[in-house]
């Protein structure tokens, strides 16, 4: 077995009294789609976080590419290539869609203090983001301010933003979330190319997107990992399909 | 609705003109009152990289402003009275000469801006601008209590410095003086709000969070432009100082900063000419108003007022329309 690109061991961390995260272990391998699911408030959100870096866990270790990146801030973790979408979509809503990409861009050159050329009219920013933007199809769109595209179009103008990245991981918190039918299927085409380039944690609620595309899944209740394995088995498995699954048809 | 790019060259133009047209009609206050927009805009031109440019809402920028005219004076005085600026470890001599009291304004602006920055930009929104308010009046105070350079009372330079091959004394080669250096400015804080820096800096200020999960510390952005600011506004204070040949504790009170900030917001927060339109209207509005009635500053708060509820990017935003996304 290949060495995992990504690993959590026992990480923790808690708001007050509330465990959020609770011993957590778990591990991305090269090339695979791993889900979490887990009821809402089951601490998927806030792995994400810690691992991304905008959260300090309480206790734990968590490993990128081989070293332990614990102690480093967000920004030090995205240049290591780890590239991540929010669950709210998370773009800066006055920049049209070129310039959001173009940060990206600016961002995986670790370039950002150049103070006199103007960024837009530099080839080697825009060039790349522009193919970047074609890869999720918003060419047509590239003059629009992030903040007035529809919902499904931001979604991918956040894929165009990880993608310039260069990622070594993706860390996707409910990519789909708000899209209709159409859209999510479409995403999911989306996602499922995206692997090529690297692995996906993805946290999604979809869970028609999750059978078809994870290679792996891990379920998240109550901050702790309560099982782990293959789809068949995570479908099979009637802890998880009382502790989530079931839930998901309760009113 | 008119061009944004048409407006700014207008309202230069007539910043140009009024003066040229008061030296050809012998009247050299008016040439005083444009020297002293063109200085107070280049003021309100640092604000607006911070503010504008970073979304930081710095209340404390008089202690730039203050610190420009201060080193202005600090540098200029012992030439007047025929002693040494320093004699330990070694002898060095105060100085008469613009450029060089302009390098050392903007040198200890840029420091000061580091120091308040590296501890303010800690904290964000009402904190910050309490921080830097506090900070602000710190150096206000202390400017009170340091008899060495006229304390409460101020300190006059009796003979404006000197710039090579100009005769500073004369208004309209001084206001040249502002001018250029407001042009200088203005040009600065335009590359620098299309490069890669000034995308960055901007979408820190919409969406911090990405621009982190991008590879980019806010941080270090907002620090960055942070020190940039106060050495643009502390050019400004050495340059007003020039201009009163007179530098006072004034400079550094918070009433300063809030002048400052008005300028930028009358002009519109973010434009770039912005803080010119609203620095020209501020002394018009002065001198005119304050002409008229004592409580000039009653009609001032009552345009302020209109313009935060009515015109959200200010004078040029409601003649020129919605800021469009930079090409």
């Amino acid at each position: 077995m290949t060495d995992p690109v990504l690993a959590v061991h026992d990480l923790s961390v808690a708001f007050g009294a509330l465990k959020a995260v609770d011993r957590v272990s778990l591990d991305l391998r090269p090339g695979e789609i791993h889900a979490l699911i887990g009821p809402n408030g089951a601490g998927k959100s806030t792995l994400i976080g810690l691992i991304a870096g905008g959260l300090r866990p309480a206790s734990g270790r968590i490993t990128f590419l081989g070293r332990d990146i614990t102690r480093r801030d967000t920004a030090a973790r995205a240049r290591m290539g780890l590239a991540r979408s929010f669950q709210v979509s998370s773009v800066a809503p006055d920049f049209t869609v070129l310039q959001n990409v173009t940060l990206a861009v600016e961002g995986a050159q670790g370039r950002a203090y150049g103070f006199f050329m103007p960024a837009l009219s530099d080839r080697s920013l825009t060039d790349r983001a522009a193919q970047h933007i074609a890869r999720v199809g918003l060419l047509n769109r590239v003059a629009v301010p992030a903040g007035d595209l529809a919902h499904g179009e931001r979604r991918r103008l956040e894929v165009a933003m990880a993608l310039a990245q260069h990622p070594k991981a993706f860390l996707l918190d409910e990519p789909m979330a708000g899209l209709g039918p159409d859209g999510a299927r479409e995403f999911t085409q989306i996602l499922d190319e995206l692997r090529h380039e690297a692995p996906i944690l993805l946290v999604e609620h979809d869970m028609d997107a999750v059978f078809r595309l994870a290679d792996r899944i891990s379920v998240l209740v109550y901050g702790r990992v309560v099982a782990s394995g293959g789809v068949a088995e995570i479908r099979a498995n009637p802890e998880v399909q009382r502790a989530y699954l079931g839930d998901e048809t309760l009113p | 609705m008119i061009r944004e790019g048409l407006l700014n060259t207008l309202l230069m133009l007539g910043l140009l003109a009024v003066p040229l047209i008061a030296q050809a009609m012998g009247e050299p206050f008016v040439i005083t009152l444009a020297t002293k927009v063109a200085i107070l805009a280049l003021a309100g031109v640092g604000l607006n990289v911070a503010l504008g440019l970073g979304g930081m809402v710095s209340l404390g920028h008089a202690a730039f402003f203050g610190i420009g005219g201060y080193a202005m004076g600090i540098l200029a005085a012992p030439v007047q009275a025929y002693e040494p600026l320093m004699t330990w470890p070694i002898e060095v001599p105060g100085t008469k000469s613009m450029p060089v009291i302009w390098a050392a304004a903007m040198a200890a602006g840029a420091l000061a801006a580091l120091a308040i920055g590296a501890l303010s930009l800690r904290t964000a929104g009402v904190y910050f601008i309490m921080i830097t308010l506090a900070f602000g009046q710190m150096l206000f105070y202390f400017a009170i209590s340091w008899p060495a350079y006229g304390g409460e009372d101020g300190l006059s330079i009796y003979v404006r410095n000197g710039f090579p091959g100009l005769n500073t004394l004369d208004p309209i080669q001084f206001f040249a003086l502002a001018f250029g250096l407001l042009a200088l400015a203005l040009l600065f804080a335009h590359l620098l709000a299309r490069s890669r820096f000034g995308l960055a800096l901007q979408g820190a200020r919409q969406n911090p969070a990405r621009v982190a999960a991008l590879g980019i510390r806010p941080y270090t952005l907002r620090l960055t432009a942070f020190v940039i600011s106060g050495a643009i506004t502390a050019l400004a204070g050495a340059l007003f100082a020039d201009l009163n040949r007179f530098v006072s504790p004034a400079m550094l009170s918070w009433q300063t900063s809030g002048e400052i900030m008005v300028f930028v917001i009358l002009g519109g927060v973010g434009r770039l000419f912005g803080p010119v339109a609203g620095a020209a209207l501020f002394i018009l509005l002065e001198h005119w108003l304050g002409g008229v009635s004592d409580y000039w500053k009653l009609f001032l708060g009552l345009i302020l007022l209109a313009i935060v509820l009515f015109a959200r990017g200010g004078m040029i935003g409601a003649l020129a329309g919605r800021q469009v996304a930079h090409d």
